[in-house]
């Protein structure tokens, strides 16, 4: 049980840091264009030729013959490793050109081969993932914040503060989510800045999230306020906010954080269907969902397997995120003293 | 009775309350229907003006709203800027074609995982069951958007359906014709929708029979010598049903909402893609009547399932009784 819990957060944080450091990781800027290689399937990293085994991996140039892209194998190109590159902001805060790995031009290595205008799908999976898992994880954080918030009041204030937040509560839970996000976003401006939209959307899909939470964390609060600790503070003259802050919020946390590995997929998952719709985040941002956009046509679709890779870049996200969902869920569980 | 009286009020409140809300956001929008109006020169200031006031979009929210309501009264929903016309006919051919896709979807989603949950959880611990286990954590974790480019991926790479977009025709064509050209166009959409919806199914009810399993009366029916299969269910599949018509309420409350996607990536000629040109277009009466719609089934599944849970679960009706 702790390797596997120990396993999981390893992977989850391998994933996050790798989107965080996004910029050195990917070899290419995610919006520059290469028109010689649209649709230029992934680049083979090779260690044998002619002239026999090599210790490090090369590559050789995508030429476009009548039927499709061939190997050019006239040159091999191998990969280096640290190297300068385009220039980018490390965590969004110094400007450096160092990046993993390359090949000296004019060869180009993309690993996820590339899309219409011939931008490395790699580079644009790992940039891509920054914008979908940000706008998840920030969805999460609004819906967490005013979910417990309005738990709290709710389950400690008891009364008709607690039966108007409650009908709230009902009433977002009746909503018929994807349908009202679409609504939200009609009412919104179509076309603004990919900042603006990404913050506009990741506040509506936070908020229509609170209900869940809130209803959850209402139970425990309701549960918790009755304690003898708790009626013990209050007798002593402890404030509602002492009280909360020191007794009732620790154990509204698992909660929290059970919600929290539920909600984060989740609400990937509904920045890359908005995103998908052309609602979302804009061209030329990559985000998971606009990427996959262009899979639409079926055309596309056929020829390009290669353009899926960030739905297998959401599918791990989630799997794992899933995966550590049970895990939280059934510590929680054993730890209740109820159960 | 009252219990019901008091639950169909609450639907309706529902209802009022989901409507208010969208109207706010209306209020709140930065765009208008006719901002790309106002970018052709063609179209003069006075024009556009006229247009608003004509569809009553000069008047404050409180006035729209009255008026929305006298017009759902009607049955019209309010008016499609975009296509010129009531919303609420416009909703119902769409709405028809997503029904017959959904209805379908979740028979066939029922009848696959209901016997299947019961059969597994009757079989705990075989291989059968672990394999099934772990491949239906793996696509609840999946998301919607993932499983239908998916499917659509393989059906297109392999050609295995003939796909066709666009409006279902009726007209010229022999009824069986139509009946074979529906049945093909519906194979893909209804399959995503069952895979999306069939693991979550299977696995609640997976559980709660091998609860009930779990308990003396199924032992002491087996003790009298009464067959498998008749346990499962004759005896146990009652017992096991409560969470199963919780999720059967979540399945109707969502045959309207549930397969947007869907209906977009397949080109289903549903109410989805309908409500997302709508969206792009900013045609915001026709939002809110594909909103509400989507709402009225959600509110009218949830009271169909606690109507249900009610006349099932005895412990419920006297709960029930008991709060009052």
């Amino acid at each position: 049980m702790r390797t596997k819990t120990a396993i999981l957060i390893a992977a989850l944080g391998a994933l996050h840091l790798a989107l965080l450091c996004a910029g050195f990781i990917a070899p290419y800027d995610p919006v520059a264009q290469n028109r010689e290689v649209p649709y230029a399937p992934p680049t083979r990293l090779h260690l044998h030729d002619a002239s026999g085994w090599h210790l490090r991996p090369f590559v050789f140039r995508w030429t476009l013959a009548d039927d499709g892209y061939l190997e050019d194998k006239s040159h091999s190109f191998p990969v280096h490793l640290w190297t300068t590159g385009s220039s980018y902001k490390f965590l969004g805060l110094f400007e450096t050109t160092r990046h993993l790995f390359s090949v000296d031009s004019p060869a180009t290595v993309a690993l996820f081969g590339t899309d219409g205008f011939g931008r490395d799908e790699f580079s644009r999976v790992l940039y891509g993932g920054q914008i979908s898992v940000a706008a998840g994880i920030a969805a999460t954080l609004i819906a967490l914040l005013a979910g417990a918030l309005f738990g709290v009041i709710a389950g400690y204030y008891g009364n008709w503060t607690d039966q108007s937040l409650m009908a709230g509560t009902e009433l977002f839970l009746s909503l018929p989510w994807l349908y009202f996000l679409l609504g939200v976003r009609a009412f919104l401006p179509l076309h603004v800045s990919p900042v603006r939209t990404f913050f506009l959307l990741t506040c509506v899909i936070g908020l229509i999230g609170w209900a869940r939470p809130a209803r959850l964390v209402r139970g425990i609060v309701l549960s918790s306020r009755t304690r003898n600790y708790v009626l013990a503070a209050r007798s002593f003259g402890a404030s509602d906010l002492h009280v909360i802050r020191e007794h009732i919020l620790p154990e509204v946390l698992g909660v929290l954080m059970t919600q929290a590995t539920v909600l984060v997929p989740r609400y990937i998952a509904a920045e890359v269907t908005l995103s998908f719709f052309g609602l979302g985040v804009n061209e030329p941002v990559a985000s998971w969902g606009n990427m996959l956009s262009t899979l639409q046509q079926y055309s596309v679709l056929v020829s390009y397997a290669w353009l899926l890779a960030p739905a297998g870049a959401l599918v791990i996200t989630s799997v794992i995120y899933a995966l550590l969902a049970d895990v939280v869920q059934s510590r929680l569980e054993f730890q209740q003293p109820g159960n | 009775m009252r219990y019901l009286g008091r639950t169909l009020l609450r639907a309706i409140l529902l209802l009022a309350g989901v409507s208010i809300l969208c109207f706010l956001f209306t209020e709140m929008a930065p765009g208008k229907f006719f901002d790309e109006l106002r970018l052709n020169p063609q179209v003069s200031p006075e024009t556009i003006a006229n247009l608003r006031s004509r569809y009553g979009l000069d008047q404050p929210l409180a006035v729209r709203y009255g008026r929305w309501v006298r017009s759902a009264a009607h049955a019209d929903f309010g008016y499609s800027l975009a296509y010129n016309a009531p919303v609420a006919p416009l909703l119902w051919g769409r709405a028809r074609n997503t029904l017959l896709l959904t209805t379908t979807a979740m028979l066939l989603t029922w009848l696959i995982s209901l016997p299947l949950g019961v059969w597994l959880a009757a079989r705990r611990g075989r291989m059968l069951d672990q394999a099934f286990s772990i491949a239906s954590s793996f696509l609840v974790s999946i998301p919607e958007v993932v499983i239908a480019v998916a499917l659509l991926a393989i059906v297109v790479r392999w050609r295995l359906l003939p796909l066709s977009a666009g409006p279902l025709n009726t007209e010229g064509v022999s009824p069986w014709t139509h009946v074979q050209d529906l049945a093909t166009r519906m194979v893909l959409p209804v399959t995503i929708l069952v895979f999306v919806e069939s693991a979550i199914i299977v696995r609640h009810v997976r559980a709660s029979v091998l609860e009930v399993l779990e308990t003396p009366f199924v032992q002491a029916a087996r003790s009298f010598g009464i067959g498998q299969a008749r346990v499962l269910f004759r005896h146990v599949l009652p017992a096991a049903a409560s969470p199963a018509i919780s999720l059967f309420g979540f399945s109707l409350a969502g045959l309207v909402s549930g397969s947007l996607l869907t209906e977009v990536v397949c080109g289903w000629p549903g109410l989805g893609p309908l409500i997302l040109e709508a969206t792009l277009s900013r045609d915001f009466y026709l939002v809110i009547g594909g909103i509400m719609l989507s709402a009225l089934f959600m509110v009218g599944g949830n009271l169909i399932a606690d109507v249900m849970l009610l006349a099932a679960d005895p412990r419920i009706r006297t709960g029930a009784l008991d709060a009052h």
